[in-house]
C-alpha cells in the first residue's frame, strides 16, 4: 500500500486512529503502573487520575520486594532460559549442520524425526515428561525446568534450513585448513547464520520466560519459581487485595521483557516472525 | 581395474565412512534426546490413555476406549470442549479481522509507521501471568477502571470474572488484547511482500483510489497471509492457558472451563493420569490438524510467489 502520500485530511484521520487504538492496546499496563505508585486510599477511592496524589511506590515496591523474593524468581528466570538456550543451541547446531552438509544413511529418517517432534505441543507431552522427571528424581530442581526443553526440533529445522544456503566450498575449505567437523559447526557456520541463531534465541527466551503450563508441574519451593509462577504465588498468597503492592509485583515481572523487547525490537519481530512458521 | 582407481575408490570409501561417522557424533545426542523428549513421550501418551492409571498407584489396567467413551459423557470436558470452540470461534476472527485493518491502517501512511507497529505490540511482550493480574485490578467489580468507566456513563458493569454469562468474552477480550500485535506484525510483513508494480499496474487501470486499490490488489494478495494469520491464531487460541489458571480456575460453574486448563486439573491435580491422557491426545489431535493445515496453506503461499 505504500506507494503514495496521503493528503493532510487522510493523514490527520489516520494518526487519530492509531493513537487511540494504541492507547487502548496500553490501558492494562499503564494503569497496572498506575496503581503501583498508589496508596490503598486512592486506590479504593475510585478516580480516573493516573498520577498519583500521594506518591506510594517506594512503600509498595518495597513490600513487593521483601514479601516476595522477586528478585529470586527474575534469577531464576534468567538462569533456567539462559541454560535453555545454550542447551539448544549446543545440542541443534551440530545435529543441524550434519543433516545440511552431511550424506550418512538414515539422513531422511532422522529429519522426518525432527518434522515429527515439530507437530508435537509440548503441552500434550507434559504427563509422560512428569513422568520421567519424577524417575530421575528431579521434579522440583532446577534441572527439571530446564531438562524437557534441552534439544528443540524448531531450533534444528531453524539452522538446518540455514546451513544449507552456506556454500559448500566454504565448508572445504574449513577442512583443508584442518577443522574438525565439529569446529566447522560452532566457528564457521554458527557466526555465518548469526541472524538465525539471534532469531532462534530471542524466540526461545520469549517462550520459556513466560511459559507458566510446565513450571507449575515441575516446581513447588518458593526458591526455584521462574517469575511467571512466582507472581501467581505471590498474589495467592500474600497480596490477596492489596492491590498497590501486588500491582508492583506484577510491574516488575512484565517490565524485563517489555525493556528488552523496545531495546532490540528489530530482534524480537524477526524472531516472531521465523517463529510465527512452527 | 587399474592400482590406481583401485585406491581411489577406496580413498572415496573410505571418506564416505568417515563423514558417516562423524555424521552420526554430531547428529547422536539430539536425536537421542529427541527421542528420550518427544517421540517416546508422544508415545506413552498414547499408550497411557488406553488404561485406567493414576498416577502413583501399582497397578493399571488396559480398557482399550474406555477412556474416551468417559470423555463423551463427561459433563465437566463436554462443556470445557464447547467452551473452548465458542472461545476459538469468537476470537480468532475478531483478532485476524482487527489486525488485518489495523495494519492496513498503519501501512497507508509512512510516518510512525515502526512507533504503531510497536505499541500495538507491546502486550504481546507483557508476561501473561503478571498481565492477568493488571487485568484483574481492571475488570475489579467495585474499583476496577472498566467498571468506573461505565459508571460515569450510567451503565451498570458486571463482576466480569465472576459472572457465568461475562467470564468467556472477558477471557476474550484479554486473549485479543494479547494477540492483536502478533497477528500484525505477520500482516505487516505479508502486506510489505506485495510488490510495488502491481499498485502501478492497478493505477494504468484506473484503480486509482483508496477503495480499489484495496480490493483490486491488497485483499486478494493478502488472502493466503490472512488464511496462514487464521491458523496461527487459533493455535493460540486454542492453547489459552495462563488466563484460565491465574484468574478463574474454570469457574464460576465450569463458565471458562478449557481444555487446555482441564487437562492440567485431570492429569496435575486429580492425578488421573489415564483419564488426563485421553484430554491430551484429544487435544493433539486438533493441534496437528492444525499444523498439517498451515503446511499446505504455506505450501499453496509459495506457489503463489
Amino acid at each position: 500500500m505504500s506507494a503514495r502520500r496521503l493528503s493532510l485530511a487522510p493523514a490527520l484521520a489516520r494518526h487519530i486512529l492509531l493513537c487511540a487504538t494504541g492507547a487502548l492496546m496500553l490501558v492494562p499496563l499503564v494503569w497496572m503502573v498506575s496503581l503501583s505508585l498508589k496508596p490503598p486510599g486512592e486506590i479504593f477511592h475510585a478516580s480516573f487520575s493516573l498520577w498519583p496524589t500521594q506518591w506510594y511506590a517506594g512503600v509498595n515496591y518495597a513490600r513487593a520486594l521483601t514479601t516476595a523474593p522477586l528478585p529470586r524468581f527474575l534469577l531464576n528466570g534468567v538462569i533456567v532460559c539462559a541454560a535453555i538456550v545454550v542447551c539448544q543451541i549446543a545440542v541443534s547446531a551440530p545435529a543441524a549442520y550434519a543433516l545440511a552438509k552431511l550424506r550418512f544413511p538414515g539422513r531422511d529418517f532422522a529429519f522426518g524425526l525432527v518434522l515429527v517432534g515439530l507437530l508435537l505441543p509440548h503441552q500434550v507431552l507434559a504427563l509422560p515428561l512428569f513422568i520421567l522427571c519424577w524417575q530421575l528424581g528431579i521434579l522440583n530442581t532446577y534441572a527439571a525446568l530446564i531438562l524437557p526443553f534441552v534439544v528443540s526440533p524448531f531450533g534444528i529445522f531453524l539452522l538446518r534450513q540455514f546451513f544449507k544456503a552456506v556454500p559448500d566450498d566454504l565448508v572445504h575449505a574449513a577442512r583443508l585448513d584442518g577443522f574438525s567437523e565439529l569446529a566447522i559447526v560452532f566457528r564457521i557456520m554458527l557466526p555465518v547464520a548469526r541472524p538465525a541463531v539471534i532469531a532462534f534465541a530471542t524466540l526461545s527466551v520469549v517462550a520459556h520466560w513466560n511459559d507458566l503450563f510446565w513450571p507449575l508441574i515441575a516446581v513447588r519451593a518458593e526458591h526455584l519459581m521462574p517469575p511467571t509462577l512466582g507472581v501467581v504465588a505471590f498474589r495467592n498468597e500474600e497480596a490477596g487485595s492489596d492491590f498497590g503492592p501486588l500491582m508492583a509485583g506484577a510491574t516488575i515481572v512484565v517490565a524485563p521483557l517489555i525493556l528488552a523487547f523496545l531495546a532490540a525490537q528489530r530482534w524480537f519481530v524477526e524472531g516472531l516472525m521465523v517463529g510465527s512458521v512452527k | 581395474m587399474s592400482a590406481a582407481t583401485r585406491q581411489a575408490v577406496c580413498a572415496i570409501a573410505r571418506r564416505r565412512w568417515l563423514e558417516s561417522l562423524s555424521a552420526c557424533a554430531l547428529i547422536g545426542p539430539a536425536m537421542f534426546l529427541l527421542l528420550v523428549l518427544f517421540i517416546l513421550p508422544a508415545m506413552a501418551v498414547l499408550a497411557i490413555a488406553a488404561t485406567d492409571w493414576q498416577f502413583g498407584a501399582r497397578t493399571l489396567r488396559f480398557v482399550g476406549l474406555q477412556n474416551f467413551a468417559q470423555l463423551l459423557e463427561d459433563e465437566t470436558f463436554r462443556r470445557s470442549f464447547l467452551n473452548t470452540l465458542v472461545f476459538v470461534g469468537a476470537t480468532v476472527p475478531v483478532t485476524v479481522v482487527l489486525s488485518l485493518a489495523l495494519a492496513l491502517v498503519i501501512e497507508s501512511g509512512r510516518s510512525l509507521r515502526a512507533f504503531y507497529r510497536a505499541v500495538h505490540f507491546l502486550p504481546f511482550m507483557a508476561t501473561l501471568a503478571a498481565a492477568a493480574i493488571a487485568w484483574e485490578a481492571l475488570l475489579h467489580p467495585t474499583i476496577g477502571l472498566v467498571n468506573q468507566v461505565l459508571g460515569s456513563f450510567g451503565v451498570t458493569g458486571a463482576n466480569w470474572l465472576r459472572d457465568e454469562t461475562t467470564v468467556l468474552p472477558a477471557l476474550g477480550v484479554i486473549f485479543v488484547w494479547k494477540n492483536l500485535g502478533y497477528a500484525l506484525i505477520l500482516f505487516l510483513a505479508g502486506l510489505k511482500a506485495i510488490p510495488a508494480d502491481l499498485y502501478d499496474a492497478a493505477d494504468v487501470d484506473g484503480a486509482d483510489d483508496v477503495i480499489a486499490r484495496l480490493s483490486t490488489v491488497t485483499l486478494p494478495l493478502i488472502g493466503p497471509v490472512a488464511m496462514f494469520v487464521l491458523i496461527v491464531v487459533a493455535l493460540r487460541a486454542f492453547e489459552v492457558f495462563d488466563t484460565i489458571k491465574v484468574l478463574t480456575q474454570g469457574g464460576p460453574a465450569k463458565a471458562s472451563e478449557m481444555l487446555l486448563y482441564t487437562l492440567y486439573v485431570e492429569s496435575f491435580e486429580f492425578m488421573r493420569t489415564g483419564y488426563g491422557a485421553a484430554i491430551a491426545v484429544v487435544f493433539l489431535a486438533i493441534v496437528i490438524g492444525l499444523t498439517l493445515l498451515q503446511a499446505r496453506v504455506l505450501d499453496r503461499r509459495v506457489h503463489y510467489q
